[in-house]
This record gives C-alpha cells, structure tokens and sequence, in this order.
C-alpha cells in the first residue's frame, strides 16, 4: 500500500519518466548503469543516481537507501544488484529490491560489496530528500525539511521545487516556500531569483533567514590596488579606521606581497641572541642591551655586516599603510543579490532590534515580578510596621526549603506545589510570629538595634539551614505543565514558570490591597502603625495586631521562597540574594505604599535588564551600575517614588 | 513697631499640607530689640510659623527677610539661619540629654561651627565666663556637672533657654517656655525673657494669658494662618474677632 | 590634657597594650620563647587590626548615630591598595630574577608586560589597567591607602547627607554601596584580578631572606601601634567640644541644627575620617591575613564589625576594642576547628557548624538583655550606673543611646 502511494506520486511528479517505468524493473535501471556504479567515483557516478531515482519505480528510494547505507551488493556471477543482509560471516541473505523477498542465501566469495565514498553517499542523500519530501508520512515529510534546513545543499533545491506543487498540508506547504526561498538565495545560480527570495524575507524574524543571508553579504578585504573590475565593491577603507586596524592592514600587505615585512621586535631579539660573540653583539655589551635603542643600534651594525635581513629603524606600521587605499569586496559578485541582501538584512535587523525590546520587557517584566514578590513581605513588615528585618531573606529561604521537603514526601509535582503555597505560609507565619513575640516587639522604635538583632537570627537561620540541608543546591522541581516557554517568535519568547510569577505577583499585589483596605486586620495595622496610643485606646490590641502583621509579611515571604525557589536553585544563601534588592525595592519605591514597592520593582528590575542588554556578558556589572543609580536616585527622592507628603510624613 | 527698622519681615507667606493652609498670606515683622508675644488657638499655625523662620519648613510663596541687609531666609538651612542669629526653643524641652549641663551651655556658647575649628576647640577663660554666667541667670550654676537628663521639667527649660542666650541670637523664638513651670518657675522664665528683650528681639508662643499679660508686650494674635489682631494684649482682648476665635462663634 | 581627665581608661588601655605587645614579643618564635606560633602571632596582629577598625566603627555609630554598613568595604579597599603595590614590587623581583638568565638582558617594557602577564594571567590578560598606574610605587600606593576610601566616603557621604538620609535607610544605603563595590571587584574586568583577589601578601618585597617569624612580630607592632594611635585619636575627638557635637547629633540631630552646627559637615567629617582610619586598619591586615578577594568586602563583613562594636558596647571606645577582640578570636577557636566537639549521645555538637548559629543567638540576647555588651562588666567595678528613664532612650533620633547604655 505504502509502495504504491509512493509510485502514484513519483509517477505523478515525474512524468517524463512514467512511460519507460511501465515495463522496467530496477534492476534493469541499475544494470544499466551498472559500469559506472561499481566503479564508484564521484566523478562519473551522478548520471546513475539520477535514472534511479528519476526511474519512477517504487523500489529506487529502497535501492538509495541500501546503497547509501552500503548495505547493496553485487553478485559477480550475473552482475546483478541485491540489498544483502549477513546471516553470518561468510554468507549473507540476498533481497530483491524489486520484490522485497530473499531470493536464497550466497557466501562472500560471490559477493562484492558497494562502497560509495562519502562524496557519493551525500550525493544519494540528496537523492532520496525528494522521497521523503513526498513521503506520505506528514512527520516523515517536516524531517526531511529539517534536514535541509540544517544542511542545505543545491541539490535540494529542485526536488524541494518540485515538491511544492503537489503538497497538500498547507503549514508543510509554507515550510516548504520557506525552505524553497532560503535554498534559493544560497544555491540558485539565477541572480533575479535570489534577489526575489532574498526580499522575500524583509522584516522576518527567522533564525534560518538571518542564517542564510549572513554568507552573502560576507565581505574580504583587500588592497585596492591590482582589483579586478568585476569585483563587487561594500566600500573603500582606510587603514587605522575603526574596521581596519594598522596592523590588520599591514598584514594584508604583506600578505598581497605589495611591501616586504620587516623583521619583527621579538624576531630582532632572537637575531640577536644568536649573534653574541664575545659578551658582545656586533661590538655592543650585552649589558647595555636593556633597552629597545641599544638594541637597534646593535641590529643595525649586524645587518650592515649582512648577517640578518635589513631592518629599518625608521619603518613604522603607519607609515607603511598610509596612502594606501583598501577596500572591503563582497564574496558574492552579484552587485544586485549583495544590495537586496544588505536592505533585507537591514528591515530584518530594525525588526530583531524591536522584537528584542519587547523580549527585553519581558524579561525586565519577569524580573520585577520576582523583585516584588520577593520585597512585598518586606512592604509589610518594613513599609506598613517600620520594623527592619534582616532576616526577611532567610524566611524566604524557609519557604523555599518548605517546598523542597514537601517535594521530597510528595512526589507529585503539582500537588506538592499547591501543598507547599500553604505549607510555607504556615511555616514562615509561625517564625515571624515568633520573631516578632521573642525580639522585635522589645525593640519597637529602635531600627538600628532591631537591624542588628535580626541579622544575629539570619546567620543563626543560615546556617542552620546549612546543618541540616547541607550547602549544596537543592532542587525545587516545578510541575511538567510549568515546563517550556511561551514563544511569539524567533525572538520573542518567555517560559511559563516566570508567566507563573508574574501572575502569582499580581494576586499578591490584590490580597495586600485586599487585606490592608478590605479587612478588620488592614484598618486596625493601619491604625497602629499611624497612632499607636489612640488605635489602643479604642480598643485594639497593638500587640495582637502587630504580631499578626508581621506574620503576615513574614509568611508571604514564605510563599516568595516557593516561587523564587522554582526559578533559582533553593540554597542556604538564596534569602541573602534578594535581601539587599528587596530593601531597595521598598526604599526606592517609597516606604508605606505597596504601589511604590511595585514601581520600584519596576524600575529595578527594568533597569538592570536594560543595563545588561548594554553589557550582556557581564551580569555583575549590571548589578553594579543599578546599586549605583539606586544611591544617586536616592538624592533625589530621599522619600522613594510615591512618598508620603505633609505632615503624615513626620521629620 | 520700633522706630529702629526691622529685624525680621514675614511678607506674604502661604504653606499648604496636602491642601491644609497653615499659613496663609502671613506678613508680619519685628524690630530689633522688642518683646512680642504670639497668641492663637490650636491650628493657627504658630508653630508653623517658627518652623518656616528658622528653615525647617520650606513655604509655598512669600518672603522671609532678615536683618539690615534684608537678606531672605527661605532656602538657606537650618545651621545658616541658626548661625546668621535665630535661636529657637521648642515647645518640649530638647537639651542633649546624655550630656552635662556644661557641655551643653558650651556646646551653645557662640563660637566657630566649623568642624575643623570645633576639634581643636579649647575653651578659653571667656568661654568658661560666659558658661558660668549664663549658669548663674538660669539658676543652674550648682548643677553644672550633672547630666542634663537628670534635671526637672523646669530645669530644662531653662536650660534650653540658657542655650538659646549662649547662642548670643539677634532673634529669639520661644515656643511655649511656661509650660509645665510651677509658678515661681514661670515668673523667673519671664525675667529671663524680659532681660533678654533689652538688647534682642523675643518672639514667644505662648497660650496661657497670665503670662502673656506678664510679659507685659505687643500681641500678635493669629487664626488660620494669618494675623487676625495686633496690639496691647488689653487691645487685642477687646477685639470682637479675637473674642470670637477663643469663645466661639 | 582633657582627653586624659575624661577617659580615665585611657591609661589603662594604654598600660595594658603595652604589656600585651611586650608579652608576645617574649613569646614569639623570633624575639623570645617561642611559646606563640608564628600564625598566632599573626593572627593577634590580625585582631588588633580588626580592633582598630571596630574603634572607625564605634566613632560613626556609637559617637555619632550613624549605623554604617560600609566600613569593612574601606577596610579591604585599604587592603586593597596597599596589596597592589606588595603584588606589584613583588612580582618585578621574580620577574627579573628569572629574566637575569636571559641571553640578552630585558628591556624595561618587557619587564613590564612579564609583570602584566604573571599578574593578570588568572583573569586571562596580561596588560595593566589603569587603576596600577601607581602600583610600581610604594609611597604613592600609601597614599591611595588613604586617598582611595577617604574620597568615596567623602563623595558617598555628601550625597547621602546632603540629602538627611538618616537611620535605618541610610544602612540599607551604605549596604548596597558595600554590595555594589563587592559585584564590582568580583568581576574578572575590574582590574583587581576579580575574585582572585591578590595574594602572597604576606611576603614583602625584597624580604625573602628574613623569616616570617620577624615580620609577623614587625607588623604585631605596627598594629599594635597604629591601635595605640587610633585610641588616642578617637578619645581626642569624642573628649572635647567635637564629641559633645556629635554625641549631640546622635541624640538629637535637629536639635544640633537649631545650633547653628552643620550636621552635613560633621557627619562627613566622621564619615570620612573614620572611613580613612578603616583602610589603615586594612593596610595592615591583608599584608598579615597574605591574601584579599571581594568576599571580604561583602556587607555581611560590615555587619559583623557593627555587631562587634555592639557586643563590645557602643559609645565607649574600649568597648569596641573588647568586642573585636574577643569576638574574632573566639570565632577563630570556634571555627578553626580547634574546638572540642559536644557528645549529646543522640547528636554530636560540632562547633565548626554550630558556632554561626551560637554568635547569632547570642547577639540577639546582647542587644535584648545587655545593650551594655561586654562593656557593661566595667561598670560594675567602675559603680557606673545608668539612668532610670523607664524605657525612654536619650533621644529622638533612631540612633540615640539607650537607658541601658547611657550613664548617669
């Protein structure tokens, strides 16, 4: 069945060849070429390739395969050709390729096996892409467009034509234009076709786009003196400009051979260490040979005795290069394919350069998120309360280590990370609890102090985690549907785990509005921490709202552990990480307003992407640079962002 | 109004506090050696008005001049205006606690501020003059060697104004000084005040009458924001408008 | 002289300093028995560095209010100077020692790029960068010593206090210029060999021949007396009219203001000179510690030092001195291992682990039940007593005395 469809569809591409494949068998086909096949040269072998897989039979892709696999073998007696498989070392079963069925058993003697050369097996190779480019296997036919995708060659280019027309998958069928065009620009020897193709792809954002049109446009450079007329000119160079060095275009002159190179400083030195006689080279003592001149001079007087090449002391790159002009030469001497080329690029880069932005934000977006959910607990804690918590890092840390160890009893990924949310909430609420009922409430109105005591139970919490879960990273698996990322484009793209940030930092950001606006718990924590004395003397107990408050905070660092710990490795020093950034979130954004802790994550974390993108290799400087901006802007707006005007500010 | 010029003009400030007017086109002025005592109720932005002289407030519009030279005010510092001869004394005794009484009248006593000039200080014979003097008129020249935390309410209130007086101000503000003073404490404060007047201008704060009327001065009485009468304090007494403001309308 | 008259311990401290010096030079392997180990020695000298810093430490916070998190990181860049200048003059001995067998003897810029190469080899460069224009010499690098922290306090703190940055922020603020120096110098391109950080400190140029048993007790006495000097400046400043000052703006900065003192001024004053005084301290320690890398900077590092000043009870200089010394060595026994372990039956106690958890618990109880530090057992032979002022501290201000700490 699968035969036949393949046979319909060659005999409906390849016409010309249906009327002779009526009555022929492969076998026939081969015989034919049968001199040139066992001979096996690269040379003289592409006529063959060509009949078998032109024949139209159903057997040629069979016959490629073996062929390429070099699993075909030629049976001296008769001269026909077999797919041979080994029954044991000495004998092996011949296959009709026709038939598929064994036609009996024949020792090695009888045989001789065909050995295509690399050469001739791409050449196969590229025989068979238009079997497959026709396979009736969608899966078989998107393969086989990989294939040329990753290496393409000229030799695709017509079957992949031919293979347009009949394809009925529409998607396959926009690959395969795609793949068509890309072949196009790189192997069509037709310069209008490649310009089509090459315009084709203005303001794509395809990797493969960017990938073909590189090659074109590569340039060399040249001196401009002895150029061919024909050569396709980018432009005229000067030597010492900034895209071509005096060194680089003094090489290329000695390269062309148009001036003679001058010994270099380390080729003197090493003429002169072999010209020492007598403590001396050429009359000079080696001791005075300690700098550059007396060096000179010493060389100067060995050449003048020819005993090494001449060397003039007045030669200076500079002045060997200047007046010369260079010029840069595309490789490609089609003036019209280098000209659609460098517009093409051009839109294609304009719009790599806009989509990166929005990647950019993206990112930047991403990071907010993590910088704000990492900070929020402290826009509680720090911001509503005024109490300063060094230890806000480490109760992230708990929570992540929360999650860790409920994904050691659970082995279900998302289950255990829906049991962990709550779990590290509970965990992280009962230390803040503690800390707030065991230290801080003793040391309200003294922040300096509280600073000091909480750093005292971060080390203490640090290394505790390092005793009891050892200082090497622990995983925190997110579930599978959490895997991958949401692409838009070549270009644009973001992975789902930071999407699942993003919108865990959203719901915060309403269950705080909700609960500081919306609850009995927001009004009297708002009370407390406006009027302390006045809050109680209507009846709330500040100390019952202060600790609650300060669980609260405490235990959504709790939750930021599990979700920061999904993206980093949870660690006893992954709470240290963010604590500095998170103090700055909450200061820059303005203390006391949860809508200036997002604006300040915002701006941080934009900000750092931004100044990455300026220096993507360097991460810390990124950092840096932010620290920096954070103290000047700072000056600025002591208050952070949003501040509290007039009197409820307080001096 | 002195015939001499003015020390200080107040000319058509306004601050606002999230859309409260404290102050609210205030002009006012001072020569240079009178007693002026400022009455209001609550909210009528004296002490507003003290925290815009002396720089810690800066207002929305108006002018504060200064001195011969009429020099504003508004934009310099608190150490600057403090230095050019404003002294304040604030409502609740602020003296450094944790600091003899000495150390704070020297600390006060005017000198260079610079912090070069203050490491290499070494009191001279004036200093330690001056110290004791100003000891003397406060009545705490027995407890110099104690820690200012130490002393009575009163005591520190003296001492504030001790330090004020060591400051040697062309101008005092005086927020409140009678507070919390049994009444011998209060006629000795108004002494001081009085003594003061004769050579510098004294603007106190002030709301309780009978001291106002003790200090036997013109009478500036302010309402939201703004001068509302100006007189004798038996004048401004018998202005309907000011009868209002305290009784009520 | 005042100085003398108000800190009656201060011919104490001196007394005992140099009967301490005097004790470990009898006992050091170069000058006396040998009953102190070159690396003891070396780690004493460490400590009388570390309590020169803490004395920086105590002046900015304890004196004046200011919690600075940065101090450690003047401290190692300090180190930081004066290890340019060992690295530099050390590796141009080896450099043209080993060119000395050369057939043909080097030029001056060969030398230079085989310093460059030795140097910069482990970040993969070989050419100076700007910042070792100096490093050939030592007086210059004594100068950055001092010049290179001195002028980033300067600049940090008129940016920071021109603006009334005060209490709990500008900590946070300090801290993130300490993280912000730490990521810069963890970077291979900083030019400080990025967290290599340099190393072999602890030869001196030209030295080779004399033992480390002398230097160490050489730079013992250096410490010890740059300690002696920074005592003596500390108690001159906080004995006169300056420390009236800055005690007064600790309590109560406004009111200092309303004096007609310019905080800004004084403030950057202390900042500055204190942040000079921790790179002399730093100077002396990384040529004893023999290496120095960017994790010494990290603000944990300047946390600790606030938490020593704090154990060793703020606001009175020997208090500083106590908490440095007697934290950093009992942190060096605990953490060297040489501890023995606590058998529970169940559970071994090992103190290289347990020791963080035991310094942080306890400075937690410090700072809840004894704001004094380890100060405070002074008072009870001295009868100093504190004020009874029912909770209130001495100030408005987030950095002003306790009840507890003040004395009456």
């Amino acid at each position: 069945m699968l035969r036949s469809l393949i046979a319909a569809c060659l005999l409906m591409l390849s016409c010309s060849f249906a009327a002779q494949a009526q009555d022929r068998t492969i076998q026939d086909v081969l015989q034919e070429h049968a001199e040139i096949i066992s001979q096996s040269s690269r040379r003289t072998i592409g006529p063959a390739i060509d009949a078998i897989a032109g024949s139209g039979l159903p057997a040629a892709q069979d016959v490629l395969q073996a062929w390429q696999a070099r699993d075909m073998w030629q049976r001296t007696s008769d001269g026909l050709f077999f797919k041979a498989e080994r029954i044991d070392s000495s004998t092996y079963d011949l296959i009709d390729f026709a038939t598929g069925e064994s036609v009996g058993a024949a020792t090695k003697d009888d045989l001789e096996q065909l050995k295509p050369n690399s050469g001739i097996r791409a050449m196969i190779g590229a025989a068979l892409v238009q079997f497959q480019l026709n396979a009736p296997d969608p899966d078989l036919r998107r393969e086989a467009l990989l294939a040329i995708q990753r290496n393409g060659e000229a030799a695709h280019l017509a079957p992949l034509r031919a293979s347009i027309e009949g394809e009925t998958d529409p998607a396959i069928k926009t690959l395969k234009e795609t793949a068509e065009r890309l072949l196009t620009i790189s192997y069509d020897p037709d310069d209008a076709a490649r310009v089509e193709a090459i315009e084709g792809f203005k303001g794509s954002l395809s990797l493969d786009a960017r990938a073909a049109l590189n090659p074109v446009i590569s340039t060399k450079i040249l001196p401009a003196e002895g150029l061919s007329e024909a050569a396709n000119v980018k432009r005229e160079l000067r030597a010492g400009s900034r895209d071509l060095s005096v060194e680089a275009a003094y090489d290329l002159l000695v390269s062309a051979g148009v001036i003679e190179t001058q010994p270099s400083v380390s080729e003197r030195k090493a003429a002169l260490e072999t010209h020492v006689e007598n403590g001396a080279v050429a009359g000079v003592p080696l001791a005075d040979l300690n700098t550059q001149e007396a060096r000179d001079r010493a060389y100067a007087a060995l050449a003048q005795e020819g005993f090494v090449p001449a060397f003039d002391p007045n030669f200076t790159m500079e002045a060997a290069v200047t007046g010369v002009s260079f010029v840069e030469v595309y490789d490609e001497p089609s003036q019209a394919v280098t000209g659609a080329a460098e517009g093409t690029l051009a839109s294609i880069n304009r719009a790599v350069g806009l989509n990166q932005f929005f990647d950019l934000s993206l990112d930047g977006l991403s990071l907010a998120s993590i910088y704000f959910l990492a900070a929020i607990g402290l826009a509680i804690t720090f911001g509503v309360m005024g109490v300063i918590n060094m230890a806000h890092g480490e109760f992230i840390m708990m929570g992540a280590y929360t999650g860790y160890v409920v994904q050691q009893i659970v082995p279900d990924y998302t289950v255990s990370i829906l049991l962990a949310i709550p779990l590290a909430f509970a965990v992280t609420f009962a230390a803040g609890v503690a800390m707030e009922r065991l230290i801080i409430r003793w040391l309200y109105n003294r922040p300096l102090e509280t600073l000091l005591a909480t750093f005292g139970v971060s080390i203490a919490l640090q290394q505790l985690a390092k005793n009891i879960f050892g200082t090497q990273a622990r995983p925190l698996t997110s579930p599978g549907w959490l895997d991958g990322a949401l692409s838009f484009n070549d270009v644009v793209s973001i992975s789902y785990i930071r999407i699942a940030i993003f919108i865990l930092a959203l719901i915060f950001l309403g269950v705080f509005l909700f609960i500081m606006k919306k609850t009995r718990l927001g009004l009297e924590t708002r009370a407390v921490t406006q009027n302390p004395r006045m809050a109680a003397s209507m009846g709330i107990n500040p100390d019952k709202v202060n600790m609650l408050t300060f669980g609260l905070g405490s235990g959504i660092a709790g939750i930021a552990g599990v979700a920061i710990g999904l993206y980093a490795k949870v660690t006893s020093e992954l709470g240290s990480d963010y604590i500095v950034q998170s103090f700055m979130t909450v200061v820059v954004g303005g203390v006391g307003n949860i809508w200036g802790t997002l604006l300040g994550a915002t701006m941080i974390g934009f900000l750092q992407k931004g100044i990455e993108w300026f220096n993507p290799s360097n991460t810390l400087a990124a950092q840096t640079y932010m620290i920096v901006f954070i103290i000047i802007f700072i000056q600025f707006r002591p208050k952070g962002i949003i501040a509290l005007k007039g009197r409820a500010a307080g001096d | 109004m002195s015939n001499t010029g003015t020390l200080l003009e107040v000319s058509g400030i306004s601050v606002s506090f999230d859309g409260f007017k404290a102050i609210n086109n205030l002009s006012f002025a001072i020569g240079p050696a009178e007693m002026r005592a400022i009455i209001g109720p609550n909210g009528a932005g004296k002490t507003t008005f003290m925290d815009i002289v002396t720089g810690k407030t800066k207002p929305d519009e108006g002018k504060v001049l200064w001195g011969e030279l009429s020099r504003n005010l508004i934009g310099m510092n608190e150490a600057k205006i403090a230095r050019a001869g404003i002294g304040r004394k604030f409502q609740r005794p602020t003296v450094f606690e944790d600091q003899t009484v000495f150390e704070n009248l020297l600390m006060a006593v005017k000198n260079d501020r610079n912090p070069l000039k203050v490491l290499f200080f070494r009191p001279k014979f004036k200093d330690l003059a001056k110290v004791e003097e100003l000891a003397a008129e406060i009545g705490l020249s027995d407890q110099l060697e104690r820690k200012s935390g130490e002393l009575s309410h009163g005591q520190k209130q003296w001492l504030e104004i001790g330090m004020l007086l060591a400051q040697d101000p062309k101008l005092l503000l005086v927020d409140e000084p009678a507070a919390g003073m049994t009444l011998g404490e209060r006629e000795h404060t108004t002494d001081i005040l009085k003594e003061a007047a004769k050579t510098r201008a004294v603007v106190v704060v002030e709301h309780d009458m009978e001291f106002v009327r003790r200090l036997d001065c013109k009478v500036t009485v302010l309402h939201e924001g703004s001068v509302l009468a100006e007189g004798s304090l038996d004048h401004v007494t018998q202005n309907q408008d000011v009868i209002d403001v305290y009784l009520g309308r | 002289m005042t100085m003398f008259k108000k800190n009656p311990s201060l011919m104490v401290f001196i007394a005992l300093l140099a009967i301490f010096t005097l004790a470990v030079t009898f006992m050091s392997e170069a000058y006396g028995t040998g009953a102190l180990s070159t690396s003891f020695v070396k780690t004493l000298g460490k400590t009388l560095c570390l309590a020169l810093v803490a004395i920086a430490m105590d002046l900015v916070w304890g004196y004046t209010g200011i919690l600075s998190l940065g101090h450690f990181a003047f401290f190692g860049l300090g180190g930081y100077m004066i290890g340019m200048w060992l690295m530099y003059a050390r590796t141009e001995i080896i450099v043209i020692e080993s060119m000395a067998n050369a057939p043909i003897p080097p030029t001056p810029s060969e030398i230079s790029d085989a310093i460059g190469t030795q140097i910069f080899g482990v970040v993969g460069s070989s050419d100076f960068p700007l910042i070792w224009s100096f490093a050939h010499s030592f007086w210059a690098q004594i100068a950055l010593v001092v010049l290179v922290p001195g002028l980033l306090a300067l600049v940090f703190g008129w940016l920071a206090f021109r603006s009334r940055v005060t209490g709990v922020y500008l900590s946070i603020l300090t801290q993130a210029m300490t993280l912000a120096l730490s990521l810069y110098l963890f970077q291979n391109d900083s030019g400080l060999r990025g967290n290599n950080g340099l190393s072999g400190l602890q030869n001196l140029p030209g030295a080779d021949a004399i033992s480390q048993d002398n230097i160490s007790i050489w730079f013992f006495w250096a410490s010890a007396f740059a300690l002696l000097l920074t005592y003596l400046i500390a108690a001159f400043i906080v004995s006169g009219k300056f420390g009236s000052v800055i005690r007064g703006i600790r309590d109560d900065e406004a009111r200092v203001r309303f004096l007609g003192y310019s905080v800004e001024g004084f403030k950057l004053f202390v900042f500055t000179l204190t942040a000079v005084i921790a790179a002399i301290g730093g100077a002396l320690y990384y040529p004893q510690a023999g290496i120095i890398n960017p994790a010494e900077i990290a603000p944990i590092a300047s946390i600790y030092l606030a938490v020593w000043v704090a154990i060793g009870g703020r606001g009175r200089i020997y208090g500083a001195v106590i908490g440095a010394a007697f934290v950093s060595l009992v942190s060096t026994y605990f953490t060297g291992g040489q501890a023995p372990d606590i058998s529970l039956g169940f559970y071994t106690i090992k103190w290289v682990d347990w020791w963080l958890v035991f310094l942080g618990l306890s400075f937690v109880l410090v700072t809840l039940f004894a704001p004094k530090g380890i100060g405070g057992l002074f008072d009870l032979i001295t009868d100093r007593m504190s004020p009874n002022r029912h909770g209130v501290p001495l100030g408005p201000d987030k950095g002003s005395l306790r009840e507890e700490e003040a004395e009456k």
